[in-house]
C-alpha cells in the first residue's frame, strides 16, 4: 500500500505532500498519545490521530513516519503544515472516526506492528 | 575525528517549541552520515527528554557531544526534581498535569522510553534543585 492508497481507502483530503503520494506505507499506528507513538518504532509508518498540535508532526518526524492522517475531519494549523512540508511528510484528513479509519486500512491489508511491546526498565 | 559539541537552551514556557533542539540534532546527525538506527534512538530519547524539561521543569540546557563511537547527551534543568527515581522510571507512572495529557504526553512512558532507546542512562536529581539526565547511544 502507498500513501495514495491510504488516501483513497479513507476518502481523505490531501493537505500537503502531494509529491510523496507514491511512498510505500508498511504499517499504521492509531493513537492520540504521542508517548505511545514514540514507544512504537517501525519504518514507513502512517500515524492516525485525533490530536492536533505541532507535537503531532514533531513526533511523526522523530519516527520518520511518512504520513499523518487526522481523523474526524480535524485540520492542522499553518505551523503544522509548514513543518510537515519542511520534513517531506504527507498530511491527510478524513471524516472517518479513529476506529473506522483503522478498520478500513486493516481491511485493505495494512497492519499494525507486532503485538504487545513491553518496555522493560532496570536502573 | 575530535568530538563535536552542540548546546541548546530549552525554553520552558512554550510547549509549541518543545522538540526543536531534538529536531536540530537529528538534522545534524543525518548530515554527518550517522546510521539511521542510531539517529532514531538519539532522536526519540532526546525528544522525550526535551518534552520532560518543558512539561516538568521550566526548560533547561541540553548538551550533545558526538565522538567517533558514541553520542553523549546531558539534559540539565533546575526544576522541582524527582523525589523517587525508581517510581518515575516505571512505565505508566506520571505526575503530569491533565493539560499535558491533552497535548498527547504525560502517559508515564517518557523515562522508560528514553532508557529503552539508549545504551547508558543515569539520572541525578535533588528535590527543589533540579534534575540532570545523562544518556549515551553507541554508534
Amino acid at each position: 500500500m502507498n500513501v495514495s492508497d491510504v488516501m483513497r481507502v479513507l476518502d481523505a483530503e490531501l493537505i500537503c505532500g502531494e509529491e510523496y503520494l507514491e511512498t510505500e506505507v508498511h504499517e499504521a499506528c492509531g493513537s492520540d498519545m504521542m508517548s505511545d507513538v514514540l514507544a512504537y518504532v517501525k519504518d514507513q509508518a502512517v500515524l492516525l490521530t485525533g490530536l492536533v498540535n505541532i507535537q503531532t508532526v514533531r513526533t511523526a518526524d522523530m519516527m520518520d513516519m511518512v504520513c499523518i492522517v487526522f481523523v474526524r475531519g480535524k485540520s492542522p494549523d499553518a505551523d503544522m503544515i509548514a513543518l510537515a512540508e519542511r520534513r517531506g511528510m504527507v498530511l491527510l484528513k478524513t471524516a472517518h472516526r479513529m476506529f473506522t479509519a483503522c478498520g478500513l486500512l486493516w481491511e485493505n491489508g495494512l497492519r499494525g506492528g507486532k503485538g504487545v511491546e513491553r518496555v522493560k526498565v532496570d536502573l | 575525528m575530535s568530538a563535536l559539541k552542540w548546546t541548546y537552551e530549552v525554553d520552558g514556557t512554550d510547549f509549541t517549541r518543545a522538540g526543536e533542539a531534538s529536531s536540530n540534532v537529528k538534522k545534524k546527525l543525518r548530515a554527518l552520515g550517522v546510521p539511521s538506527d542510531v539517529i532514531r534512538k538519539v532522536s526519540i530519547a532526546l525528544y522525550e527528554g526535551e518534552i520532560n524539561m518543558v512539561i516538568h521543569a521550566n526548560g533547561g540546557v541540553i548538551d550533545v557531544e558526538m565522538s567517533p563511537d558514541r553520542i553523549d547527551m546531558t539534559l540539565k534543568d533546575t526544576g522541582k526534581g524527582i523525589p523517587d527515581i525508581d517510581k518515575a522510571m516505571q512505565a505508566g507512572y506520571s505526575t503530569a498535569a491533565d493539560e499535558v495529557r491533552s497535548l498527547g504526553f504525560g502517559a508515564g512512558m517518557g523515562l522508560p522510553n528514553m532508557k529503552k532507546n539508549t545504551d547508558e542512562m543515569r539520572i541525578e536529581s535533588t528535590v527543589g534543585v533540579g534534575t540532570t539526565v545523562y544518556m549515551t547511544v553507541y554508534i
